[in-house]
């Protein structure tokens, strides 16, 4: 038996138009965590795809244990020892635990015993799982770790992460790294992609990089900067984002003991929260997912509506004002889902510009459209954002994702906000397109507005926030001043590690 | 009014009667719907199986191969929509509309000669032991097959959904069925299983009306018997448990609203005649809590 698991020689795959996977060869060693790095669009999820057999391969061989192995659906690579954690959470939220983990396998136990399996081998690997929780009631943490545990109950001699991170606190993450590590030190071989290259550098062997569906570089991420890393990702010279230092100014946004209750059944109540936003300042707001982000924002947009005296505008009461005369003051809001609450994806970038931009821009008059101004603020949007895309009259959904992402961020800038309200607003967006949007958030804030950026992504919140705070299950948490704050410590305020089941009543 | 001319035991015991086409439906369209789709056209197929059983038993004198036919012809026409909404992904809410409108034109064509004339005997089942309990017996005992049939796939369903692993796998199409492609499950075959047990139920309580409980062809004869079967499956958040109560609860409603208008009672009869709707409506409303399927009336497409 040599050292190679999987061999992957020459695939490629072409879509209509787009190219996924060039010419993609490389390998992965038994017991090696290797990492996947790429932009968005680099062609990552086809090429995992095609080994987890949901995509066939246009041209190319893989070879597993050195036959050949080409699985013509999951079952099959499944059954070859491949599992996958999927970046978008393959569960079902209606199911219980132990449901979604039968799901997963192909011969699964009676639901006892499995329930049982489950229970052994969350307790082997550290990661605490009740098997009859309904996964709609979990955690982002903790549905991870259902799929985990899915993969792991098939002794995977393959196990596929797909930016597995991106939801975590840093103590999950610690979990989550040492489960690997053992899973490493068992012969298991990790294919791991992620966009966080300091991650990579403390967790994986070696690291094959792809851009635009090509294999443009390998190294060992041990010994390679993060920086050169990212350069090699994107095929040029990264700016980090400046920001100039300023004055407190005054207080323009307020919230006041801002209590709502779940607006749905997996939603997240708002308790109690008290802060006062000052202008020319980004206040920062961690938290793992789930935790009230999107109803916070939605009580500030005013999608959801408040008591009275909760939410005020420079003094003026706002919690009950519908949400185009908050914009109309002078609050933006752009909530976390791009596709189909940002923006409608099967209207142009042209209609999409004009459904919040309205009232500030005077894109109409007298309940009718004016059409030149629409295509003319789109435009605006589009080159000063670098938004890539044909024409404003192309459909929201035939955008990438950081492409659309610049847009909807883009179009609330152009509006001047006096404050302004972002959840997520790098998610799945590369590296480049990530650090022109915190750019634009620190150039608003140096013209003097004040930015809300809620995010899960910490490095990004101490790289733009001059104050942070923790939302933990729709609690806020003292605002402290970011720089200085070590990521221990966030770890605390965002609640640790959600590990402990321990029934604590609310006082 | 003469309170005293309606039987007691008479009236809980046709109860379970004029349930059970509105349950054999539903239980169809509950199955349809947990597996993500939703099939407006339950009055098409009940009305195309009414009359395909019908014409089956007149002409062999079999009920039994009359009911087989109505399930037949009610998975047929649902496999059009099966078709039409799972390949060509048209949409599921015009589709099953449509498919009510085909279906009540085609039972009148195919029904032109069959007017007037009157189905073969369909005798009850005088269960031996049970069948003599006193009230108990007449009241629950002594029914035609067809009515234990339908509660046996009540009791199927149930379990099929809570115990079986194809039964899970079909609740997981339902609530997020991107997910189940992703885990290798063929989203578009269970479906089309499914609707086409849909349509199989849905013929079966058409055939019910048309041989038992008229039992003769009339035109259009199902009146709305669908809709109300599709209402049951939402506000009986569809779980098998309570369809089988808004089933019955609507059937004794109707069975008592009849007897009412028999003895006289002095209101005007369409007060009456929309009593079980909205008593059967009320009472699932108050106790409805579920929540749909995740994915329910969304098109699938695999690559996206």
């Amino acid at each position: 038996m040599s050292d190679v698991l999987l061999k992957l020689a020459g695939l490629t795959k072409a879509y209509p138009g787009v190219v996924a996977n060039r010419d993609v060869s490389f390998q992965i060693g038994r017991g090696e965590i290797h990492a996947l790095l790429g932009e968005n669009g680099a062609g990552k999820s086809t090429l995992v795809k095609t080994i987890y057999g949901l995509v066939k391969p246009d041209s190319g061989t893989m070879d597993m244990n050195g036959a050949g192995f080409a699985p013509a659906e999951p079952k099959a690579a499944r059954a070859a020892g491949v599992a996958m954690v999927f970046q978008h959470f393959s569960l079902f939220d209606a199911l219980s635990v132990a449901e979604n983990i039968a799901l997963g396998m192909e011969n699964p136990p009676k639901m006892q015993a499995l329930a049982a399996r489950v229970r052994a081998v969350s307790d082997q690997y550290g990661l605490p799982l009740d098997p009859d929780r309904t996964v709609g009631d979990l955690s982002a943490g903790e549905r991870q770790r259902v799929e985990i545990i899915r993969c792991l109950l098939q002794d995977p001699k393959l196990l596929i992460m797909d930016e597995p991170t991106s939801v975590l606190t840093p103590q999950e993450v610690t979990i989550l790294f040492e489960t690997l590590r053992k899973l490493r030190s068992e012969g298991t071989s990790i294919l791991y992609i992620s966009h966080k290259l300091e991650e990579i550098r403390s967790l994986c062997d070696t690291a094959t990089i792809l851009r635009l569906g090509e294999v443009v570089g390998a190294c060992d991420p041990r010994e390679t900067s993060a920086r050169d890393m990212a350069e090699m990702m994107v095929g040029q010279v990264l700016h980090v984002p400046e920001r100039a230092a300023k004055a407190e100014g005054a207080v323009v946004l307020e919230m006041a003991g801002l209590s709502a209750p779940a607006p749905h059944q997996f939603g997240t109540a708002l308790r109690d929260i008290s802060i006062k936003v000052r202008a020319g300042q980004v206040l920062g707001i961690g938290g793992v997912a789930g935790n009230g982000q999107d109803e916070l924002v939605a009580a500030l947009s005013g999608e959801m509506k408040v008591k009275p005296g909760m939410v005020s505008l420079r003094g003026k009461d706002v919690g009950l004002l519908p949400v185009n005369t908050r914009r109309a003051m002078g609050l933006l809001a752009a909530p976390e889902e791009r596709m189909g609450h940002a923006a409608a994806p099967d209207m142009t970038l042209s209609e999409n510009a004009l459904m919040t931009a309205a009232t500030r821009k005077g894109l109409e008059q007298r309940g009718f459209i004016r059409w030149d101004r629409v295509r003319g603020f789109a435009a605006e949007v589009i080159s000063a954002f670098d938004v890539r895309t044909p024409g404003a009259e192309n459909t929201a959904r035939s955008l990438s994702g950081g492409n659309l992402q610049k847009f909807v961020i883009g179009r609330e800038i152009l509006q001047a906000p006096d404050v302004f309200v972002v959840n997520q607003p790098t998610w799945g967006v590369d590296a480049s397109a990530a650090a022109a949007i915190r750019q634009a958030l620190l150039d608003l804030v140096a013209k003097g507005a004040a930015v809300i950026c809620i995010s899960q992504d910490l490095d990004e919140l101490m790289e733009i926030s001059d104050r942070f705070c923790a939302l933990n299950e729709g609690r806020l948490s003292e605002p402290r001043p970011a720089q200085g704050l070590s990521v221990e410590e966030i770890g605390l305020m965002l609640g640790g590690a959600h590990d402990m089941e321990v029934a604590h009543v609310d006082g | 009014m003469d309170l005293s001319a309606i039987n007691p035991i008479l009236l809980l015991a046709s109860l379970m009667v004029a349930a059970t086409p509105i349950l054999l439906a539903a239980v169809g369209e509950l199955v349809v719907e947990r597996a993500g789709v939703l099939n407006l056209g339950v009055e098409g197929m009940m009305i195309v199986g009414a009359i395909s059983g019908f014409i089956v038993a007149v002409n062999t004198g079999s009920p039994w191969l009359g009911f087989i036919a109505a399930a037949v012809g009610g998975a047929l026409l649902s496999l059009l929509f099966g078709i039409l909404t799972q390949y060509f992904l048209s949409n599921q809410v015009a589709s099953g509309l449509a498919l009510t409108l085909f279906g009540l034109g085609l039972s009148a064509l195919m029904g032109q000669n069959y007017q007037g004339i009157k189905a073969p005997a369909f005798p009850d089942w005088h269960i031996p032991v049970l069948g003599d309990i006193p009230v108990i017996g007449p009241i629950v005992f002594q029914h035609d097959p067809m009515v234990y049939v339908g509660l046996l796939i009540v009791l199927g369903v149930w379990a099929f959904l809570k115990y079986s692993r194809a039964g899970l796998v079909l609740r997981a199409v339902g609530e997020n069925h991107d997910a189940a492609h992703a885990l290798g499950y063929h989203v578009i075959r269970v479906r089309l299983l499914a609707i086409m047990f849909g349509g199989a139920c849905a013929g079966l309580g058409g055939a019910y009306l048309s041989l038992v409980r008229v039992p003769q062809w009339t035109e259009g004869m199902t009146a709305g018997a669908g809709w109300i079967a599709l209402a049951i499956v939402v506000f009986a958040s569809w779980k098998p448990g309570r369809l089988l109560l808004g089933a019955y609860l609507f059937g004794g409603v109707t069975v008592l609203q009849l007897n009412l208008q028999a003895a006289g009672l002095a209101i005007p009869v369409e007060y009456l005649s929309m009593s079980p709707y909205i008593a059967t409506i009320v009472v699932l409303v108050i106790m409805s809590s579920g929540r749909a399927p995740g994915s329910l009336g969304r098109i699938f497409h695999a690559a996206r």
